[in-house]
């Protein structure tokens, strides 16, 4: 079923491009409300970001627009192989159905069940008991997306003085080309060696190119934390909001406690005030009595179920984190591993190219 | 004159000794042909009221029979050399003198008695003196000798007694009559194509000491990021369980590439920069050698024109001008055969240069 996720961004003209990346946009946030317990796969950058010099930093870049699409297909296709993510009809009509797809995403009022940032702040800062697992892995997310954000700078740094080291070299050919002529002996030396020059020079081009697909692995974990702390922070909510039940369902109890006894364990305003103005009538205090009941009563089902979703969140949410864990291991060293080969096919095609200089210079 | 007549009976392609006395590289002729050993080491400083300077310690070790022993230990300045350069180029106005490290560097990079300025000139003094050394004439100057040989207060004494100030200023006239007289008239083919020729090689020589020395900087650049990459994985690793293992492993490739990298850019320091300034400054001395040889033809010219216009005096001036053919003769000759040899040691040193870089990146993509 994943073979028909052509990418319909794909050969878009530019302005429609722009279109679909919000389409897309849109499926991912309707996925992660959909499913908070899920850690969504995250979409490509939308602005440039750790570009060295040659890279443009414009958006219409045909480069940029490249490694995008590969992006966009990449999201797609690891959607489409997640075990629970790929039966959704959302996301199959965002494959599959032309017209009329935003109006339906938009119909199942998905936008209502988002959480407000707001509340989630207030959570993260409140919780008394969250998941320890989920600090530990909001503490992970956070070291990862610094560490690999760090990573990224200093490579693009790298790549440009590399790109440097390399390209100076040419300047040897132009020049080596220029000097043979006046030279007898040594100007077919100095002629070929200036050819190799130029090839070293120009071998930086495609090596360079190659590492930026490495980049755009790392950065798609990058990415992924985010989303691990989306799942972390849905935890905290839902945490929070058994705290808050809870303690909610208690003080109610107390409340009930106190007017069926006539003491007062704890100062409250009415309390004071009907000390001073005079005590209620006893069918007053009845009433209040049996709304606080009804209430105590709602609020211990409220508060059993909010306790068997939460542990039911926690359990399916970890179900995926495991899952992500191994997929994040095995792509991780997957793309190190493609790393260190590229390193060593650029040693190679040095190792040519001076052994052939090395052979004109010595016949100079 | 008679440093000029030996002119004709050495033996060409003698290699120039490398800037180093640790890579001392096969010589064509062996070193037991050699019989004079000259090395400058140990800079100190001196520090008097009006100011400080650095003297270097000129250590030779000769078995000719015109040195009063074998062994002579001196110290030197800069100044002394400026000395003994400018007595060279008076002595022998058409042989090619090597190159002297300049006065100061302008560029900004180095301090002027940094450790690394002072060792930079401490190397290309030393490759002066040897340079002087294996020149088949100039190894036998007397001034060279005194130079090798004399206490400080000798060297003084032996420096006052220069060609008086009056001689000095009628040769600077003398230069600037003949600048302004002109190109010279009947300048032999050899000797033009000599002046082109150093035209086109002293603006490659430039282009090329430019350009290895931005390559330098890059690779320095480079090795800068390089240095904070590696660790960066090893930060990572400590988050990671399963993939910790392979991350160190980049961090510690990325850190031998480092050094690796620092090895390369040593080598460009120690070999190509030096050997391609030096050619930068030796084309400025080959400009002014051809020069000197115009203005000793120049002289002839201007003599013959004056015989040409005063037929009265002709007795006198045949001899003079009999005098001057001789001088030109030499002068060009002497020029011609040291030309020979220079181009030689430069094919050589540039081949030898441009090969060890070629080995360094060779060893440096291998490691």
């Amino acid at each position: 079923r994943a073979v028909e996720s052509q990418s319909e961004g794909q050969c878009a003209p530019v302005d429609s491009l722009w279109r679909r990346y919000s389409e897309f946009e849109l499926l991912r946030n309707y996925l992660s409300v959909t499913y908070p317990h899920i850690v969504v796969p995250p979409l490509p950058e939308k602005r440039a970001d750790f570009v060295w010099h040659k890279l443009s930093a414009d958006n219409m870049d045909p480069d940029f627009v490249e490694r995008r699409r590969i992006g966009l297909e990449n999201f797609l296709l690891r959607v489409a192989s997640h075990p629970v993510l790929c039966q959704d009809k959302i996301f199959y009509a965002f494959l599959t159905q032309e017209g009329g797809w935003k109006e339906m995403v938009n119909e199942t009022g998905f936008q209502l069940k988002a959480d407000s940032r707001l509340k989630a702040l207030n959570a993260t800062f409140r919780v008394k008991n969250p998941d320890k697992r989920f600090t530990e892995l909001k503490h992970y997310s956070d070291e990862l997306q610094s560490v690999i954000s760090h990573l990224l700078r200093v490579r693009a740094r790298v790549a440009d003085r590399l790109y440097g080291v390399y390209k100076v070299h040419g300047n040897y050919g132009r020049v080596f080309s220029e000097w043979s002529a006046i030279e007898k002996e040594m100007g077919d030396g100095l002629q070929s060696a200036g050819h190799h020059m130029d090839v070293y020079a120009a071998s930086i081009d495609d090596i360079l190119e190659e590492e930026e697909h490495y980049a755009d692995q790392l950065k798609e974990y990058l990415f992924y934390a985010e989303a691990l702390r989306a799942v972390c922070r849905k935890h905290e909510l839902m945490q929070y909001d058994l705290e808050m039940a809870a303690q909610d369902l208690t003080s109610k109890k107390q409340q009930c406690e106190e007017l069926a006894t006539g003491t007062v364990r704890t100062f409250s305003l009415k309390g004071m005030t009907s000390k001073l103005f005079g005590q209620e009538t006893p069918e007053q205090r009845e009433a209040k009595i049996k709304v606080l009941e009804e209430q105590i009563q709602e609020g211990e089902e409220q508060l059993k179920s909010k306790n068997l979703e939460g542990r039911d969140f926690v359990k399916s949410a970890w179900a995926d984190i495991e899952r992500f864990k191994e997929q994040k291991n095995h792509d991780l060293k997957e793309a190190l591993i493609s790393y260190a080969v590229m390193q060593i096919s650029m040693c190679k095609k040095g190792i040519q190219v001076w052994t052939n200089a090395k052979e004109c210079f010595s016949k100079m | 004159d008679t440093s000029l007549a030996e002119v004709n009976s050495f033996s060409p392609s003698v290699p120039i000794s490398p800037s180093s006395m640790i890579n001392q590289y096969k010589f064509e002729d062996g070193p037991e042909l050699r019989d004079l050993f000259v090395t400058v080491d140990d800079p100190e400083s001196h520090i008097t009221a009006i100011e400080t300077f650095i003297t270097y310690r000129v250590v030779t070790k000769t078995t000719r029979g015109e040195f009063d022993s074998s062994e002579f230990e001196v110290r030197r300045r800069y100044q002394d050399f400026l000395w003994l350069k400018s007595k060279l180029e008076e002595a022998h106005p058409t042989l090619i003198i090597p190159p002297l490290p300049e006065k100061f560097i302008m560029k900004g990079m180095v301090e002027r008695f940094s450790d690394e300025f002072i060792e930079t000139r401490r190397k290309a003094l030393h490759k002066f003196l040897n340079r002087i050394a294996d020149h088949p004439t100039l190894t036998f100057n007397e001034d060279f000798k005194i130079f090798l040989t004399a206490q400080a207060w000798e060297l003084s004494s032996h420096k006052k007694q220069g060609p008086s100030l009056l001689s000095r200023m009628g040769q600077t006239v003398r230069a600037v009559a003949s600048s302004v007289r002109g190109a010279v008239k009947n300048r032999p083919e050899m000797f033009t194509e000599m002046n082109n020729y150093m035209e086109t090689f002293s603006q490659k020589m430039n282009l090329l000491d430019k350009i290895a020395r931005r390559i330098y900087k890059e690779e320095r650049e480079y090795f800068n990021e390089m240095k904070e990459y590696g660790p960066i994985h090893t930060l990572w690793s400590a988050s990671e369980e399963d993939i910790a293992d392979s991350l160190k492993g980049i961090a510690s490739c990325i850190d031998r590439c480092c050094k690796a990298t620092e090895k390369r850019m040593a080598g460009l320091s120690e070999h190509l920069l030096p050997i391609l300034h030096e050619y930068v400054l030796y084309s400025e001395i080959l400009m002014g050698v051809l020069k000197r040889r115009d203005q000793i033809q120049g002289e002839l010219e201007s003599k013959v024109d004056a015989l040409a216009s005063k037929k009265t005096e002709k007795d006198l001036f045949s001899e003079e001008i009999g005098k001057l053919e001789d001088k030109v003769e030499r002068a060009n000759n002497a020029l011609k055969a040291d030309w020979d040899r220079w181009k030689q040691n430069m094919q050589w040193d540039m081949r030898s240069s441009f090969t060890n870089v070629a080995e360094n990146n060779l060893r440096y993509y291998e490691e």
